[in-house]
């Protein structure tokens, strides 16, 4: 009984994230459009692409691994969807357990690691070059993106728990307000640009470098799994940050959920800008900018947290 | 018409094979995917694959050395597709049609469902074209 329970959950969470995953991925799509003086695309054009994917014919490669191919989006799915559902009951049902931080930082490596998994049982050429650079890029992002998230921690008292954070934040005011706050929510929103894949660090599916890099193979509703994932992890991973940084208020009411979406929206719209107003990098510059300046200034940060700055 | 066939229509990726054109073609498509004439708007965007793509907007004569690779592309390509014969050259040999190199035109080779004449044609004309396909289409 229970089994099936968590289980009816699951589904029913899968669907409400990939809803909102695709809703925002066009805010993010439009924006784009208007920052480049478009019109931009109709509110429903990530909805059309998953459903034509979903009609398309799929395509497995001859000289691959057949059953990673076919098994490693679905993984990247599951992974993003049970981030979200983490976090949905930290916020909304106030539950949680000690660790379920250390728990979302290994969830979110693992739709980086489905894109390896998937474009390595591939067996393209390009696809391994790709993969090749997303291995680099999620080695060089996760140094900073975890100072990013000691911070928080350290300053809510040493502790684990997304809700300890919630609590010292609502009582003590958010962590952004200090100036290792700052330090930290810079880094970790540069840092999550690596880990939902855009712009900047986007040169894992380069498309006019490597023909679209570890997905080059893929087509049919297997992509659109890919595409899911990445639209669920631009719900999962500013949420997460609002957690850390911005308070994270309880959307039990109305208002608190306003003000959550708000929140999110506002760190959406910076990595959006971020996006827009940055060219991709190449894989040695990512890798030094990653672990030179931004793990200098995060270990900078720590700290300044240590002595309470 | 059934959900699929409605998605689709909107959310056509395009993905551009040169079939031995002389490039002026395949700088008016680029044209088209630049900021002033918003393909966007109309869920197009350019494919990084053929895998990917559910149009294949092919430019020039097919001549010998690319039969082999337009086939290819055309049979890598997940169905239901498009495929757009962009100029007068894939059309019907246009210019080139006495050429010793000439295998083509593109119906010749792989099933065609709209022809943009023009040598090249604009990129109006290109939008034109296969916005009226899309209201043909059932
Ligand atoms: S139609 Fe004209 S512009 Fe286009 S490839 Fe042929 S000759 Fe060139």
């Amino acid at each position: 009984m229970n089994m099936i329970y968590i289980f009816g959950f699951f589904i029913l969470s899968f669907f409400v994230l990939s809803i909102i995953g695709l809703f925002v991925s066009w805010i993010d799509r439009k924006l784009t459009a208007r920052i480049q003086w478009r019109v931009g695309p109709p509110w429903y054009q990530n909805f059309a692409d998953i459903i034509k994917l979903s009609g398309k014919e799929v395509l497995i490669s001859e000289n691959g691994n057949k059953f990673m191919f076919v098994f490693a989006p679905i993984l990247g799915v599951i992974s993003a969807t049970i981030c979200g559902t983490v976090i949905f009951f930290v916020l909304k049902k106030n539950f949680g357990f000690g660790g379920d931080l250390i728990l979302l930082v290994y969830l979110l490596i693992i739709p980086s690691l489905s894109i390896i998994l998937g474009g390595s049982s591939s067996g393209n050429v390009l696809a391994s070059v790709g993969i090749s650079r997303e291995l680099k890029l999620l080695l060089s992002y996760e140094l900073p993106f975890i100072c990013g998230i000691i911070i928080p921690a350290i300053k809510s008292g040493s502790t684990t728990s997304l809700i300890e954070i919630i609590k010292h934040q609502q009582i003590y005011g958010s962590n952004i307000f200090s100036l290792s706050g700052i330090i930290g929510f810079i880094i970790i929103l540069i840092s999550s640009c690596g880990k939902v894949g855009v712009v900047p660090f986007d040169l894992a599916e380069a498309e006019t470098e490597i023909a679209g890099g570890a997905l080059i193979e893929y087509s049919g509703i297997l992509l659109g799994f890919y595409k899911l994932a990445k639209s669920i992890l631009f719900v999962v991973v500013p949420s997460f940050i609002v957690i850390l940084y911005l308070g994270g208020s309880a959307i039990n009411s109305f208002s608190g959920f306003l003000i959550f979406v708000v929140k999110y929206l506002i760190v959406l719209i910076l990595i959006t800008l971020i996006r827009n107003t940055n060219p991709r990098l190449r894989i040695d510059q990512v890798f030094k900018f990653f672990w030179g300046w931004l793990t200098l200034i995060g270990i900078l940060g720590i700290l300044f947290t240590l002595s309470g700055v | 018409m059934s959900l699929k066939l409605k998605a689709l229509k909107k959310s056509l990726w395009v993905y551009h094979v040169s079939g031995g054109s002389c490039n002026n073609c395949d700088i008016e498509i680029l044209d088209l995917l630049t900021p002033r004439f918003d393909v966007e708007r109309f869920g197009i965007i350019l494919a990084a694959s053929p895998r990917h793509a559910d149009v294949l907007l092919c430019t020039g004569i097919v001549n010998k050395k690319c039969v082999e690779r337009v086939k290819e592309v055309y049979q890598q390509t997940p169905k239901p597709c498009v495929v757009v014969a962009v100029g007068t050259c894939s059309c019907s040999g246009g210019i080139f049609r006495d050429g010793y190199q000439m295998a083509g035109p593109l119906d010749k080779i792989i099933p065609v469902d709209v022809y943009i004449p023009g040598c090249p044609p604009k990129p109006e004309s290109i939008i034109a074209g296969i916005v009226k396909f899309l209201k043909e289409l059932k």
